[in-house]
C-alpha cells in the first residue's frame, strides 16, 4: 500500500488572511506540488498547481446522528484527484470564513474510500489579531474554528498593541490551550509549522499538555467554549474507561469539538492514546511506556457548555 | 471458486499500455477507446493503439459513449468528443468546474453537470438548464425518449428536457451518487453513501426498494441484457438482484457471483447472454454465467493493478477493461 496523502485544512474567518498563507505556502520553494480545494477562484496567484473549487455541501450520515456530518463535494473531489495520483504530494483544503471544521475532519473518518487514499494531518486556522476578540462575541463559527485547532496563525500582530495581543491570545488560550499558537505577520512562519504535523496521529500524541504555561497572563474564561481536561496519578480500568468515554461522547457529541487523551492501563505496557472529533473516536494502544516512567491518565475535552464536574467526576471514577 | 482452477482465457487477451489510470471505456464499433487520468484517450483496434490529446494537461473524470461517439468530461471544465478516426473537438465548456457527471443518449444528445445545474443538449444542438438541489452526482438518460434521471443529495429528479413540464421528485434521504435505469424503464436505482443501493419503482406505484449489506460503497452496476438482473460492486463478490417481478427485487435474496477475498471494483454484464464480466480491486477479471456459476479467468490478480473500468462491444465478442495503474487489454472470446 502507498502512503496516504496527507491534508492540510485551512480555516478562519474572513479577512484573517487565509488567502494569503496559502499563497505562501505555495510560492515557497519547497520543491513539494500541491493540490489545492478552494471555495473561490481567482485569489491564488499560482497557476502550476491543481486548483480545484469545492461547493462545501454539507451532508448527514443516515445513521441517525446529527452530528455525523461530512462534505460531500469533498469525497467526491478527492475520489477525482486520485485518478490524477503522481501529479501532487499533498492536498490543502480552504474552508470559506464562515464554514465549520467538523464536517471537513470528519470527512476523513467516516468515508472509507477517503480514509483509505488520504489522512487529515491538522486543522489550521488563521485569526486576526485585531478582530478575533470580537468576533468570538458575535461570530460562533469563529469560536469554532478556534475550538477545532491543531495550529492557529495569529495574524497581523503589527495592527494592535502588545496589550491587545496578549488579550486576544488569552482568549484563544480560553477556547483552545492545546493547539499551537504563532504570532505572525502576513502570515509569516515557517511552512513546517503549518503542514505536516500529523495532528491526527495516535503514534504523535505523545503528551497533552498547554502550549504554554507562563505565569501572570490574563485569564479568560469563555461563557460558551471552553476546555476540560482532568489528570489521575495512576491506571485506570479499562473495564470502567471505554464505556465511560464511547457513551460521554456519544451523549455529548454534538457539544465536544474535540477531545484526547493518553491513558495507563493496569498490565499493559504500552498507552492507551485516542483522539475524536464530535462522536467520531479513534484510539488504540501506542508506544510503550518507559522504564521507570510514571503511569499517568489524561483526558482532554474541547467543546461547548461542557459539564466540567461531570466529566471529572465520570473520568477520576474510572481509577483503577 | 477459487481462480487457481476456473478454466483460463488469458491466452486471448492482448494487452495494452495505456499509460495512466483507466477512468472510463466505450466502443465506437470496432475500436475500443479508453479514458485516462492524464487527459487522453487511447484507442484500440485490432492490436494497434492510437492516442488522442482530448484534455490536454488535465484528467478524464468521467466518459459515456453511444457506440458512435466517445464523449469525455475533464478536471479542465470541458466535454468532448472523439471518434474512432482520432478527431476530437470540445463540445462544451464551464470554466473552473469539473466535468465529472456526464450521460449520452443514442442520436448525440448528451448532459453534463455542473455544481448544481444540468445542461441537456439534444441532437439538434439546444440547449436546456436545470437546478437541482444540491449537486448533480450522478446522470443517466432513460432507455427510450429524452428523459434523463438526476441523482443528488436527497434524492433524484426526473426530467424531460424539452418539455415544460415541472421536473420529478424522488425523495429519499442521504447522499445519492450513481444513477442507472432498468432496461425497461420500470425502475430507478441509485448508489449511496451508505454502502447501499435504493431504488424506485416508477410503475405501478412509486414503491421504494432498499438494498444494503455492502460492505463499501457499490460505484459500478450493470444490467442484464433481458433486464431481469442487476449486477453491482462493493462486495468481495458480485452482488446480483432479481429485477423479472413487477415489485423488483423487495423480500428476494441477491445472487453472489464469483466470490473472492478482494473487492469486487466493476461489474460488466456480456450484452446479449447471462454472463458477468467482474473486475476486482486486486486485478483479477472473471467471466461468470450465471445458470450454473461457472467462472473462466480473463485476468489474474496483478499487484496494484485493480480494475477501474470495464466494457463488453456491442455484439458481446471483445470485453476491454482498464486498471489504476495504466494496463488495460482487450479479451476477444474464442
Amino acid at each position: 500500500m502507498t502512503d496516504k496523502i496527507p491534508v492540510t485544512v485551512l480555516t478562519g474567518y474572513l479577512g484573517a488572511g487565509k488567502t494569503t498563507l496559502l499563497n505562501r505556502i505555495l510560492t515557497e520553494q519547497h520543491g513539494k506540488k500541491y493540490a489545492v480545494i478552494v471555495n473561490e477562484f481567482g485569489e491564488i496567484g499560482i497557476d502550476n498547481e491543481l486548483v480545484v473549487g469545492a461547493d462545501e455541501e454539507v451532508f448527514e450520515m443516515n445513521n441517525g446522528c446529527i452530528c455525523c456530518t461530512v462534505r460531500g463535494d469533498l469525497i467526491r473531489i478527492l475520489d477525482g484527484l486520485m485518478k490524477r495520483k503522481g501529479k501532487f504530494d499533498a492536498i490543502i483544503v480552504e474552508t470559506t470564513g464562515l464554514a465549520d471544521p467538523a464536517p471537513v475532519a470528519q470527512t476523513f473518518f467516516m468515508d472509507q474510500d477517503v480514509s483509505d487514499t488520504a489522512r487529515l494531518d491538522a486543522v489550521v486556522t488563521v485569526a486576526d489579531a485585531k478582530w478575533l476578540s470580537d468576533r468570538l462575541k458575535d461570530a460562533p463559527e469563529a469560536k469554532n474554528q478556534i475550538a477545532f485547532a491543531d495550529v492557529i496563525i495569529l495574524n497581523k500582530i503589527d495592527l494592535v498593541s502588545a496589550g491587545e495581543l496578549e488579550e486576544v491570545e488569552a482568549r484563544i488560550r480560553a477556547i483552545n490551550p492545546y493547539a499551537k499558537v504563532h504570532r505572525t505577520q502576513n502570515c509569516a512562519i515557517p511552512i513546517s509549522e503549518v503542514l505536516d504535523r500529523k495532528a491526527f496521529d495516535l503514534d504523535r500524541i505523545i503528551e497533552i499538555e498547554p502550549d504554554f504555561l507562563e505565569e501572570g497572563h490574563h485569564h479568560h474564561h469563555d461563557e460558551e467554549m471552553q476546555s476540560v481536561s482532568v489528570a489521575i496519578d495512576g491506571e485506570v480500568d479499562p473495564e470502567k474507561f471505554m464505556p465511560w468515554i464511547s457513551n460521554l461522547t456519544q451523549v455529548e457529541g454534538p457539544n465536544i469539538l474535540r477531545c484526547k487523551g493518553i491513558v495507563a492501563f493496569p498490565n499493559e505496557p504500552k498507552r492507551f492514546v485516542f483522539q475524536g472529533v464530535h462522536m467520531i473516536l479513534d484510539g488504540d494502544v501506542q508506544g510503550e511506556w518507559k522504564p521507570g516512567e510514571k503511569h499517568t491518565s489524561k483526558v482532554v475535552f474541547i467543546g461547548r457548555d461542557l459539564n466540567e464536574k461531570a466529566i471529572k467526576e465520570g473520568f477520576l471514577a474510572c481509577a483503577a | 471458486m477459487s481462480t487457481g482452477t476456473a478454466p483460463s482465457l488469458t491466452q486471448n487477451v492482448t494487452p495494452l499500455a495505456a499509460g495512466a489510470h483507466v477512468t472510463g471505456i466505450g466502443w465506437l464499433k470496432a475500436t475500443a477507446a479508453f479514458a485516462l487520468g492524464d487527459g487522453g484517450v487511447l484507442l484500440a483496434k485490432d492490436g494497434e493503439s492510437h492516442r488522442v490529446e482530448a484534455h490536454p494537461d488535465a484528467g478524464v473524470l468521467i466518459a459515456a459513449s453511444d457506440g458512435e461517439r466517445f464523449v469525455t468530461g475533464g478536471d479542465d471544465g470541458r466535454v468532448a468528443v472523439t471518434g474512432s478516426d482520432g478527431s476530437t473537438k470540445t463540445l462544451a465548456e464551464a470554466k473552473g468546474a469539473w466535468i465529472d457527471s456526464l450521460a449520452v443518449n443514442a442520436g448525440g444528445a448528451f448532459a453534463y453537470g455542473v455544481g448544481k445545474r444540468v445542461i441537456a443538449r439534444d441532437d439538434k444542438g439546444r440547449e436546456k438548464v436545470l437546478e437541482v438541489p444540491s449537486a448533480a452526482r450522478g446522470l443517466a438518460f432513460a432507455p427510450k425518449g429524452y428523459r434523463l434521471a438526476i441523482s443528488h443529495y436527497n434524492g433524484a429528479t426526473l426530467w424531460f428536457p424539452n418539455v415544460e413540464a415541472k421536473p420529478e421528485p424522488l425523495e429519499w434521504k442521504g447522499s445519492h451518487l450513481d444513477i442507472t435505469w432498468s432496461p425497461d424503464a420500470r425502475f430507478v436505482v441509485t448508489s449511496m453513501q451508505e454502502n447501499a443501493l435504493h431504488g424506485w419503482r416508477l410503475i405501478p406505484d412509486k414503491g421504494h426498494m432498499r438494498m444494503s449489506g455492502y460492505p463499501s460503497k457499490t460505484r459500478s452496476f450493470s444490467w442484464s441484457g433481458d433486464g431481469k438482473w442487476l449486477a453491482t460492486s462493493g462486495a468481495e463478490a458480485a452482488i446480483i438482484w432479481p429485477f423479472e417481478s413487477k415489485e423488483g427485487p423487495m423480500g428476494k435474496a441477491p445472487r453472489e457471483c464469483g466470490v473472492r477475498p478482494a473487492k469486487v471494483s466493476r461489474v460488466a454484464f456480456h450484452p446479449n447472454t447471462l454472463v458477468l464480466a467482474v473486475g476486482y480491486e486486486d486485478g483479477c477479471i472473471l467471466l461468470i454465467r450465471l445458470n450454473d456459476a461457472s467462472e473462466l479467468l480473463v485476468r489474474p490478480a496483478v499487484k496494484d493493478s485493480g480494475i477501474t473500468a470495464m466494457a463488453w462491444d456491442k455484439g458481446g465478442k471483445r470485453l476491454a477493461f482498464g486498471c489504476e495503474d495504466g494496463q488495460a487489454g482487450v479479451l476477444t472470446l474464442p
